[in-house]
C-alpha cells in the first residue's frame, strides 16, 4: 500500500496542510498500515477547521472502506465500515423502514466522523446524540484490534466523541431507528425575533427541529428567523433530482455585508407569513446544503471559518449578545442556525449539552477572527462550550474548563495511545491531550545560555 | 437504477477493486444476483453483504485467481445453477511498473496472465453457456493504454491490448447467438492501482466509470471510452505517425 503527499483543507478551506496519505481499499490493509505505524484517520474531512488535518505527518483516508458489513432486519442493527457516508446509509434503508436515528446537516460525514464528533442531529432533543446510538466499535490501536461496547466503560467514552485519538475506527454497529418511510413533511414559519425563537422551541413538539436565523437583522429584529419543523411519514419518494456544484470561487463581493442582508431579507420572505407545509424526500430537509456540491467555494478562496457554540438554557442573555455583536459586525454570513439541544451525549468530549445552540459561519477575513474569538470567550463565560468539528480558531486558554470530563479523557487517551501518534492539528493546536511533552533535556539548553550570558 | 427486466446473475471477476466494487453496487441496486470473484475471500465477503444491503437478490463470494485455471469451473457451475440471464463483467488487472519489469522481465507472463489469458480462459470457457442461453451480456474492462504502446507501460499495454482483440472475436461469436459484449476502455480511475502514479489528470471516480458501463451494457455498445472524452485523446494519439510517435515520451 502506498503513500502520496496530498494538499488538503478542512471543509471551510481556512485551514490547509499537506502530508503524505494512504488510501486502504481493503481491512487487512488498514490493518497492515496500521500495524507498522498508527497515524490519524479521516473521512469526508466536512470538520470545518482542522480536526481532520495532520500537518507534515502521515494519516489514512478511510473512504474507501464504505461497506455494509451486515444487517440485522429484526434488530434493525447495522454493522458498516467507518468510511460509510451517513446519507447513503439513510437512503438505502429508509425504503426498508429504517433510518439512521442521528444524522447531522451533511450527508457526507461518515459514521468514523459521526463517531469521532459525536455528532448531533435535528432531533437531538428526542434521540439525543450519534454515539447513543452506536452498540460497538471496531477499533485499532497500532498492531491491536480491540472490540468495544457501550459496556467497555472508558475507552467507549473517550472513542465517542474522541476526535479519533483512541485509535483508528475501523466499523461500527449501529441500531438503527424505524421509520414510517422515506418522505419528509417540513413545516416552516417565520419567527420575528430572538424571545419569539425560545418560545417556539419550547412549544414545538416535532422530532425534527431546527431555526434559521437572520444574522444580520438587528433591534427589534434581533434574532428573527425561520423555524423549520419536520418528521418523517410514509410514501414514495418521487426521486430527487440532479445536484449542481459550485465551479470556482466566488469573488469577494459574492458574500458582502449588503448581498447577506439582501439574501436574508428574501430568504426570510419566501416562507409566508401563515406559514407553509411541504412534503420532501427524506435527504432534502436533512442534507439542504448537500444538493449544491462544494458550497464552500462560495466563500471565495480565503475560505470561512464557523462558529458553533452551546450554552445553558438559562443563558438566553448571552445569545442575544452574541447576536448583537454578530449584526454589527457585518461579517455574518446567510449560514446561521439555532438550535434547542438536549442533553444527550455519549462520550467525555462530546459537544452537547442542554441548552441553545448557536451556529454562524463568517467569512476567513478582516476583524472575523477577533470576533469569533470573542464569541468563544462569551460561550466559556455564560458556561457553554464550542464544538470542535467546526472550530478552527479558538486558543488552547480559550476552551480550559469547557469540557468538565477533559481529564479522563486525556487518562483513556494516554493508555490508547501513549506515543501521541494519532495527535492532529486541532488536538495540537488546543492542547486538548494537555501540554506538548517537553523537549527532551531542558536543563541543558537553559544551563547552555546561561553560560552565554555569564561569559 | 432501473430495475432488471428478468431474473440475471453477474459474475464479477476482480471484485476486490473499486471500479469493480462500484459496477456491484449498480448491479445489486437491479436486484440482480452476484457472485463476487477474486483472492481476498473476506474482503469478498463483504462486498458481497453490502451488494445484499443495497438490493442484491443474491450475493455470494467466490475465489478466483486468474493465474489458476483450476479456479474456473466451479464459479462457472455455481452461476449455471441460476434461471435466467447470465453475465460476466471482467475487473481483473495488474500494473506492474515498467520499471520493475525491465528488471525481471519474467514478470510479464503474470501481468500478461492477469489482464489477458486468464479471463479469456475463463470467458472462452462460460462462452458455451451463454450461447445456449441465447443471451449474456460480457463486459471487459481494458485500458486506453491497450490502444497504443508507449514507453512508460507497454507490457501493460500490450495485455490488455490482446485482451481487447479477444473480446472482438467474442462479441463476433456471441452476438450471433443472441449475447453481447462490451469492451470498456477507462482513462486515469482513482484507484489503488493509481493512487500514488505521477502525472495523472482528468482522473474519473470508480463510480463514474461504473455508471458508464451500466449504461453501456443498457444500450448494448461495442466499445467505450470513460470518461468519454477519452475516445478523443485516443483517437490523436493513434493518429499520430509512428516516425514521430517513437520519439515521444507521453
Ligand atoms: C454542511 C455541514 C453540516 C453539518 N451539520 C452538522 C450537524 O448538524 N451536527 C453535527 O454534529 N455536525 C455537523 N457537521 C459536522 C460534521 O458532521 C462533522 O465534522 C463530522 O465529523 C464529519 O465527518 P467526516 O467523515 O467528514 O469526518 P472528518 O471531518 O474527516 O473527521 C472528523 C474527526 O473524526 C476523526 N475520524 C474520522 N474518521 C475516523 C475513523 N475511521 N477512525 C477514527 N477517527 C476518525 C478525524 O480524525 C477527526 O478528528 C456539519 C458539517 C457540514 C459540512
Amino acid at each position: 500500500m502506498s503513500w502520496k503527499t496530498v494538499d488538503t483543507t478542512g471543509w471551510g478551506r481556512a485551514h490547509c496542510t499537506s502530508g503524505e496519505v494512504a488510501r486502504p481499499e481493503r481491512a487487512l490493509q488498514l490493518k497492515r498500515l496500521l500495524a507498522t505505524a498508527p497515524v490519524p484517520a479521516f473521512g469526508m474531512r466536512r470538520s470545518y477547521g482542522d480536526a481532520a488535518l495532520t500537518s507534515d505527518a502521515r494519516s489514512l483516508d478511510m473512504t474507501r472502506l464504505d461497506r455494509v458489513l451486515s444487517f440485522d432486519d429484526t434488530s434493525g442493527v447495522v454493522h458498516v465500515e467507518a468510511g460509510l457516508p451517513i446519507g447513503d446509509l439513510g437512503r438505502m434503508f429508509a425504503a426498508k423502514g429504517w433510518i439512521p436515528p442521528v444524522m447531522p446537516g451533511t450527508g457526507f460525514a461518515t459514521i468514523g466522523g459521526c463517531i469521532a464528533n459525536d455528532v448531533h442531529g435535528k432531533n437531538h432533543h428526542v434521540v439525543g446524540s450519534f454515539g447513543q446510538h452506536v452498540t460497538e466499535i471496531t477499533l485499532i490501536q497500532g498492531d491491536k484490534t480491540r472490540v468495544i461496547t457501550p459496556k467497555d466503560a472508558g475507552i467507549f467514552q473517550a472513542t465517542v466523541g474522541g476526535l479519533g485519538q483512541t485509535g483508528v475506527i475501523a466499523s461500527a454497529k449501529i441500531q438503527m431507528a424505524p421509520c414510517k418511510g422515506d418522505l419528509m413533511v417540513l413545516t416552516e414559519r417565520r419567527i420575528d425575533n430572538l424571545d419569539e425563537f425560545f418560545v417556539a422551541f419550547d412549544d414545538s413538539s416535532a422530532d425534527y427541529t431546527v431555526g434559521w436565523i437572520d444574522a444580520t437583522a438587528k433591534g427589534a429584529n434581533l434574532g428573527r428567523g425561520v423555524l423549520e419543523e419536520s418528521e418523517i411519514t410514509s410514501g414514495v419518494n418521487p426521486g430527487s433530482g440532479k445536484s449542481k456544484s459550485v465551479p470556482f470561487n466566488a469573488p469577494r463581493w459574492a458574500l458582502s455585508a449588503p448581498i447577506v442582508r439582501l439574501f436574508n431579507e428574501m430568504y426570510f420572505r419566501r416562507v409566508p407569513a401563515s406559514g407553509r407545509t411541504s412534503v420532501k424526500p427524506i435527504t432534502d430537509p436533512f442534507f439542504p446544503l448537500d444538493a449544491i456540491h462544494n458550497w464552500n467555494r462560495l466563500y471565495g478562496k480565503n475560505g470561512f471559518n464557523q462558529f458553533q457554540c452551546v450554552v445553558p438554557l438559562e443563558a438566553t442573555n448571552c445569545l442575544r449578545i452574541m447576536l448583537e455583536r454578530i449584526s454589527a459586525s457585518g461579517l455574518a454570513s446567510p449560514l446561521a442556525v439555532l438550535k434547542k439541544m438536549g442533553a444527550g451525549r455519549a462520550g467525555y468530549m462530546s459537544f452537547p449539552m442542554e441548552g441553545y445552540t448557536l451556529a454562524v459561519d463568517f467569512p476567513n477575513r478582516g476583524s472575523a477572527e477577533y470576533l469569533v474569538r470573542e464569541l468563544t470567550d462569551l460561550a466559556r463565560e455564560a458556561g457553554g462550550r464550542i464544538y470542535f468539528a467546526k472550530d478552527g480558531l479558538a486558543q488552547a486558554k480559550q476552551i480550559a474548563g469547557m469540557y468538565p470530563e477533559q481529564k479522563a479523557w486525556q487518562q483513556e487517551v494516554a493508555k490508547a495511545d501513549p506515543e501521541r501518534a494519532m495527535e492532529t492539528d486541532l488536538v495540537r493546536r488546543l492542547q486538548l491531550r494537555g501540554a506538548p511533552a517537553a523537549p527532551k533535556f531542558p536543563e541543558t539548553s537553559l544551563s547552555a545560555k546561561d553560560q552565554g550570558e555569564s561569559a | 437504477m432501473s430495475k432488471a427486466s428478468q431474473n440475471e446473475t453477474w459474475i464479477i471477476l476482480g471484485a476486490t477493486s473499486s471500479m469493480a466494487r462500484a459496477f456491484a453496487r449498480d448491479v445489486a441496486a437491479r436486484g440482480a444476483t452476484l457472485l463476487v470473484c477474486g483472492r481476498d475471500m473476506d474482503d469478498l465477503a463483504s462486498t458481497a453483504q453490502d451488494c445484499l444491503a443495497r438490493g442484491a437478490k443474491m450475493a455470494e463470494p467466490c475465489a478466483f485467481d486468474a493465474r489458476d485455471t483450476s479456479s474456473f469451473a466451479p464459479i462457472i457451475e455455481r452461476a449455471t445453477s441460476e434461471d435466467g440471464v447470465i453475465n460476466c463483467a471482467v475487473f481483473v488487472g495488474s500494473m506492474p511498473t515498467q520499471d520493475a519489469i525491465d528488471a525481471e522481465p519474467d514478470l510479464i507472463n503474470g501481468t500478461v496472465q492477469d489482464n489477458f489469458t486468464g479471463p479469456a480462459t475463463f470467458l472462452q470457457m462460460l462462452a458455451p453457456e451463454l450461447e445456449s442461453r441465447g443471451s449474456g451480456t460480457v463486459v471487459g474492462v481494458g485500458s486506453v493504454a491497450g490502444d497504443r504502446g508507449r514507453i512508460g507501460n507497454y507490457v501493460y499495454g500490450s495485455a490488455k491490448s490482446g485482451f481487447a482483440t479477444y473480446l472482438s472475436g467474442l462479441r463476433n461469436r456471441l452476438t450471433r447467438a443472441g449475447g453481447h459484449v462490451v469492451t470498456v476502455k477507462p482513462g486515469f480511475v482513482d484507484t489503488a492501482m493509481t493512487w500514488d502514479v505521477e502525472g495523472m489528470f482528468l482522473v474519473a471516480a470508480p463510480e463514474k466509470v461504473a455508471s458508464d458501463i451500466m449504461k453501456a451494457v443498457t444500450k448494448k455498445k461495442n466499445v467505450i471510452y470513460t470518461p468519454f472524452f477519452w475516445r478523443y485523446i485516443m483517437l490523436i494519439i493513434r493518429h499520430i505517425p509512428e516516425f514521430i510517435f517513437k520519439k515521444m515520451s507521453i
